[in-house]
């Protein structure tokens, strides 16, 4: 059974059109209404109007973390995370200041798949892609402002972020990425009980996003004046 | 022209670990007191269990003046500045970042206070590193117990206690030195991984026990046990369980109703009179500038923000800034020797995705002089600390050991299996201040008001170097015994860069000549000047600075009372 958030459905609705005021959705019945679902096939087919990237960059992007973080036998990747989805968003506010490191690194990307590979990367096969980005990743590849390495660290960084985030950002979507991890979900209390039930891998997943609890502001999550750090501080 | 305020008794520059704290003993001793603070209250409701926006884009709902003004950095003074941080590891908040730290509440154990003394008795006088300015602190453990016991119950700091008066309790630190009384409560729970840990440390006859921590065990003070979320590391309490001081003495001063918290308070510069005393504070909200008057300044910033605060007042009675005519200000910088940390691969999940980073299991068997140096060629050593704390977009950043590559389907097998299963050991150092590290006023970064940032210029020597290296081994020969299937280690340390335990610049001590201020925290040169902070303090120890800093900051607070009515 496929879980979307309440969220994520009216972000959805809202793009194939004007079914979302229809809805009533109560969150606290995501799973198994019949409409719910048959929007949910309907809406995986189109892609919602990008707000940042282009059409053609989106394209080469949704091909560069289907291999970062490909969809294989373990399982959905950052394509069904909705990763590019993510990043989109993102460049209109934290992540505003990559914006041209999108632009010409996409733009080098496929100069540097067509050079060497004969094809637009989005037009390569698998394994010509893999190559286009080992290259990309060593540093290899010519063409990049800043060297191609650089342009690797910061997609693959932002495709984990896509990919493992909260939903709330657009990503993550249906919680595949902490699925694949194996992440149990945020919790605003974890009891002796609970961490027991953890010890013996009997607690279950609960795909709760942190905004789908009432307590905390949403605001500062929206903020757009926020701005990514080049590392995250951890020591204490 | 400035807008003049009131005159009040002390204005405090900052709100912080140790502002927060030193306001309550001022207030409750009825003097008049204005807390000025850059940022603005946060509450709960602002904390979200949230990691990109806590851990990678700097909590956006706060004021961010700090990252407006992040220091830039060099190894020495011929190297070039390093890349400039883009997120300030320091917070702007009322209760400043005791709101998101990880809130382990170590007391220093006695040698940290006579480095010089006990290095010279016991290995003589050339065991000194080469270069360092390290003194004795001015006075022993014994003169601050008293000011760590009432931070820990003001406060609220969960533990076991290893000697109470004189009586070793092997269940705690059988290091550290006598206290008067145990913890106000008793330590976080553990994890069967740290059981395990605990068991493996044992094993190999050290003698590990859970750390300190100011984060509630079970309910103190009519505020909640911890929940264990997992959010905490950059994080803040959703149920007021870390006690920050906005949450403790800040409230509690404000009760008296002595205390006057002005927020959005941007301080630029401290006024001095006639007669070298300063006369108050320069600060501006929103674009409007005011001058607050006081007959005490107490600065309880971070320690970059004293230095820079210091060098960046100027008068005729101290011409190359506050406080500076010996030239101290900015000197016997050193920022702790945390990093250089081991990792370990586990066969099996470590169940660590709720926790804490203040949960976890301590060796400090291997820190301070709690070994025989007698044949080896450092002193000092590390704490080595092992912690429950791991977030999904972290996880995913772990290392793969060299077992697959960074991306693809391998890396999707691996990080499949191994989510749960790496462990990244945190390990503080000993770390001593040199003649050549040193803070001072950037030639050419501005902050958006157009003053100098501040600029470090600082490289880890041989000394911390060797210690990272021996408690690396340390630290691998631990997790191995605890069944790790891979170790790796990072680089023992170059330049030391921004950093949350950021020491000296205005050190303390009995000689004006190489201190900036006296035993008690004030300037040997404006005796209404106090300074609040790690910055006051000339050793590292092995262990986090933020209950010290709140016990000296308790100490100068009750000195201030007492001297009151002469030193005003």
């Amino acid at each position: 059974m496929t879980f979307i958030s309440r969220r994520d459905l009216l972000m959805r609705a809202a793009a194939i059109g004007a079914v979302g005021r229809h809805l009533h959705i109560d969150p606290r019945h995501d799973v198994g209404d019949p409409e719910r679902v048959a929007l949910h096939e309907h809406a995986a087919l189109a892609r919602e109007p990008l707000e940042h990237l282009t059409a053609a960059e989106a394209d080469a992007l949704d091909a560069v973390v289907a291999r970062l973080i490909p969809t294989d036998a373990n399982g959905p990747g950052a394509a069904e995370a909705r990763a590019v989805h993510y990043i989109d968003r993102a460049l209109g506010g934290a992540l505003a200041s990559s914006r041209d490191a999108y632009s010409s690194g996409l733009a080098a990307l496929d100069r540097y798949a067509q050079s060497s590979r004969g094809k637009p990367f989005a037009a390569l096969a698998a394994a010509d892609q893999d190559g286009v980005l080992a290259d990309v990743e060593s540093g290899k590849a010519t063409g990049f402002a800043g060297g191609s390495a650089a342009f690797f660290a910061l997609v693959l960084n932002h495709t984990r972020q896509g990919t493992f985030g909260d939903p709330y950002y657009g990503g993550n979507a249906n919680f595949v990425g902490w699925d694949l991890l194996g992440y149990p979900g945020v919790r605003t209390m974890v009891t002796a009980a609970d961490q027991q039930r953890l010890e013996t891998n009997e607690l279950k997943p609960n795909h709760k996003s942190a905004y789908d609890y009432d307590a905390f502001t949403k605001s500062s999550a929206r903020s757009h004046d926020a701005q990514e750090g080049g590392s995250s501080w951890r020591r204490g | 022209m400035a807008q003049r305020l009131k005159e009040t008794d002390v204005v405090i520059v900052g709100l912080g670990a140790a502002g927060g704290v030193a306001a309550l003993p001022l207030a409750q001793a009825g003097l008049d007191v204005i807390g000025l603070e850059a940022g603005t209250w946060l509450t709960r409701r602002d904390f979200a269990p949230d990691e990109l926006r806590n851990n990678f884009r700097g909590w956006p709902q706060g004021v961010q003046k700090a990252n407006q003004e992040i220091p830039t950095s060099r190894a020495n003074a011929s190297s070039p500045v390093g890349p400039r941080g883009t997120i300030h590891p320091m917070q702007n908040a009322v209760g400043g970042t005791t709101l998101h730290y990880w809130a382990q509440s170590w007391r220093l154990n006695p040698w940290d206070f006579k480095v010089v003394s006990e290095t010279k008795r016991r290995y003589g006088a050339s065991r000194i590193p080469k270069g360092s300015t390290v003194e004795d602190w001015p006075f022993g453990l014994d003169e601050l117990e008293p000011y760590y016991d009432k931070v820990e119950y003001e406060v609220g700091v969960s533990g076991q206690a290893g000697n109470v008066g004189g009586t070793i309790d092997p269940r705690g630190n059988r290091f550290e030195g006598p206290r008067r009384r145990g913890y106000p409560m008793p330590p976080l729970r553990a994890t069967a991984f740290l059981e395990k840990m605990t068991t493996a440390a044992r094993s190999i006859g050290w003698h590990p026990f859970p750390g300190p921590a100011a984060v509630n065990s079970r309910p103190y003070q009519n505020r909640s046990g911890c929940m264990y979320h997992g959010f905490c590391n950059r994080g803040g309490c959703h149920v007021d369980a870390k006690n920050s001081t906005a949450v403790t003495t800040i409230p509690r001063a404000q009760a008296t109703g002595r205390l006057k918290v002005v927020t959005r308070a941007h301080v630029t510069t401290i006024e001095v009179g006639g007669d070298a005393r300063v006369s108050g504070v320069n600060y501006v909200t929103d674009g409007v500038e005011y001058f607050q008057p006081a007959k005490v300044v107490l600065l309880a910033s971070f320690t970059y923000e004293n230095t820079r605060l210091l060098l960046l007042s100027k008068s005729k009675a101290f011409p190359n800034g506050l406080s500076n005519n010996h030239k101290q200000v900015g000197r016997h910088y050193f920022s702790h020797h945390q990093g250089a940390p081991v990792s370990a691969l586990f066969p099996f999940d470590l169940k660590s995705w709720y926790g804490l980073p203040a949960q976890g299991v301590a060796v400090d068997d291997w820190a301070d002089d709690n070994f025989d140096h007698a044949g080896l060629d450092f002193v000092g050593g590390g704490n080595l600390w092992v912690m429950s704390d791991r977030r999904p977009i972290a996880a995913a950043g772990m290392s793969t050991f060299g077992r697959a590559p960074a991306w693809g389907s391998q890396w999707k097998a691996f990080i499949k299996e191994n989510a749960d299963r790496s462990h990244s050991s945190y390990i503080q150092k000993t770390t001593l201040p040199y003649e050549d590290n040193y803070l001072d006023l950037d030639p050419e970064a501005k902050d958006p008001l157009g003053y100098p940032v501040c600029r470090v210029t600082a490289e880890f020597k041989e000394n911390e170097r060797k210690i990272a290296a021996f408690t690396q081994d340390k630290m691998e020969q631990w997790y191995r015994e605890a069944g790790a299937i891979a170790v790796t280690r990072a680089p023992v340390g170059g330049a030391m860069g921004v950093s949350t335990h950021a020491y000296g610049g205005t050190r303390m001590g009995d000689d004006a000549g190489a201190n900036v201020v006296d035993r008690f925290g004030f300037s040997h040169e404006a005796p209404n000047l106090g300074i609040l902070g790690a910055s006051v303090m000339g050793t590292s120890g092995a262990h986090n600075p933020t209950l010290t800093v709140q016990a000296l900051a308790w100490r100068t607070a009750e000195h201030l009372v007492k001297t009151w009515r002469s030193r005003v």
